[in-house]
């Protein structure tokens, strides 16, 4: 057993890079998914159907699908019609729409339980409303909902894990790699696992961090 | 224009939510100076008029006008977009029942927020003029503090500072000290008379029947969506036109309300 976590220590440039790429993937998409999420938010929250339903319906169906065919959609599926992403692009894609559907639920969901008043101070006081959503109303939302979006952050992570399958290079893939190669499933997979661990705590240092700012605010 | 000496002018304004009149013909002004508390039963459409005043309820019918210009609706006759509404609206300040601060920024922040953020006044020039007016209510030392770590009393002193800071022409009040104890009324009822008397325009919706006595230039009464009477504070409590406000009146007798200090 030792000398297999021995072999995977030999092999451990690639398990980095895969670290490395699964790191920046997730970094990427999260901030992606959390802009795209925000600006899904207040359409979620239109009063006008015409605005509200088209948002709806792309949460409720992005809700629905399982990731893992979505990615296939996307990289696969997607070329019928003449769209052709390269695994990196697809991945991102992939990782970003799906993801910010559940940014735009979580973030409208804080809104709701949001009090009234002060949101009608900001448009009293003259804030347009892109302002008004920038500066009044989403702040306390990433603070209110700072957990839970630090949940979804760390579900970005794991399901990043599913684009081995479109070959894209990130650590799911090296691990793959490391046990075909060698034949060393257990040490190399296990591997893989603290690693992700690792990459989750750094999430949680940050939820820590954000539910410190949140707490002197109420 | 004749009406240019009138801070506010409301002419005929009506409001209905489905089938419940709120608001019906309402008429009034207020002078450069004045404060005007408008008075009288819950559910009578005093809030539901002084929101109409800076467009947050939209009036089914009737004209507003801030120092003789229009507000909520431009020269076409169509409703104001955004920009024109936005720029009305911050010579208008206003202060909530529950405070309404924004609870992520610190109270220095809130007062500052506006200034640059809609007016986009020079930082500098703003901070300066917030904090003069944390003085001004008292809470200097309240400057980095976040809302939530303040009394009731302590935020709606903020939230009338804050209003201050935009500057406006006018001051809207929502029954500002209907949410708080007892004995933090009188702190933020010293803020609201040191302002009647530097002459700040005030529309003030309240309960507050002995600061409105005392401090008002006018009364407004209202009662089932109409301004039913109006006059000066001392005609209006001793000796009332109307029977409704006789009755509003000894119904107020008596209770605390009245010599609240």
């Amino acid at each position: 057993m030792i000398h297999d976590f021995g072999i995977v220590w030999s092999e451990r440039a690639l398990l980095l890079s895969g670290l490395a790429n699964t790191a920046i993937l997730s970094a990427l998409s999260a901030v992606a998914a959390l802009l795209l999420g925000a600006a899904l938010t207040p359409a979620l929250m239109a009063r006008h159907a015409a605005v509200s339903w088209p948002a709806r319906g792309f949460v409720d169906t992005m809700r629905c699908v399982p990731f893992l065919l979505f990615a296939y959609i996307v990289y696969y599926g997607l070329p019928s019609f003449g769209i052709r992403l390269d695994n990196w692009t697809s991945g991102l894609a992939a990782l970003t729409l799906y993801n910010a559907a559940y940014m735009a639920e979580i973030l409208r969901g804080a809104w709701a339980a949001q009090p009234r008043e002060p949101i009608e101070a900001g448009v009293a006081f003259g804030f347009p409303e892109l302002r008004l959503f920038r500066r009044i109303i989403l702040p306390p939302l990433l603070l209110a909902a700072g957990p839970v979006l630090g949940n979804q952050m760390i579900q970005i992570i794991k399901d990043s894990a599913f684009l081995t399958v479109i070959a894209l290079p990130e650590l799911t893939h090296a691990a793959s790699s490391i046990q075909s190669r060698h034949y060393v499933p257990f040490a190399a997979f296990i591997t893989a696992v603290f690693l992700y661990w690792g990459l989750c705590l750094v999430i949680e240092a940050g939820v820590t961090t954000i539910g410190r700012v949140a707490d002197i605010r109420r | 224009m004749a009406i240019s000496h009138k801070v506010l002018d409301v002419a005929g304004v009506s409001k209905r939510f489905g089938a419940v009149e709120v608001l019906s013909d309402v008429s009034f002004t207020v002078d450069k100076g004045e404060t005007v508390c408008v008075l009288g039963p819950s559910g009578s459409g005093k809030s539901t008029l002084l929101r109409c005043i800076n467009w947050l309820e939209q009036p089914d019918a009737g004209q507003i006008y801030l120092n003789g210009a229009r507000v909520g609706i431009n020269s076409g006759g169509a409703v104001m977009n955004d920009r024109d509404l936005s720029e009305i609206r911050t010579r208008i300040g206003m202060v909530f029942q529950h405070f309404a601060l924004w609870p992520h920024l610190t109270v220095l922040q809130n007062l500052m927020e506006a200034p640059l953020q809609v007016q986009r006044r020079p930082k500098a020039e703003v901070r300066d003029e917030a904090l003069a007016l944390l003085a001004k209510v008292g809470l200097s030392e309240k400057r980095d503090a976040f809302p939530a770590k303040l009394s009731g009393g302590q935020k709606q002193r903020v939230g009338i500072a804050r209003a201050l800071a935009m500057r406006p022409d006018l001051l809207l009040f929502d029954e500002p000290t209907s949410a708080l104890d007892p004995e933090l009324v009188g702190e933020v009822l010293v803020v609201m008379r040191e302002l009647a008397h530097e002459g700040m325009t005030m529309v003030i919706v309240t309960h507050e029947m002995g600061f409105a006595r005392e401090a008002a230039t006018r009364v407004l009464f209202m009662d089932h969506g109409r301004a039913v009477e109006t006059g000066a504070p001392e005609r209006f409590f001793s000796n009332p036109e109307t029977d409704r406000a006789r009755q509003f009146l000894q119904r107020y007798a008596g209770s605390t309300a009245i010599d609240r200090r």
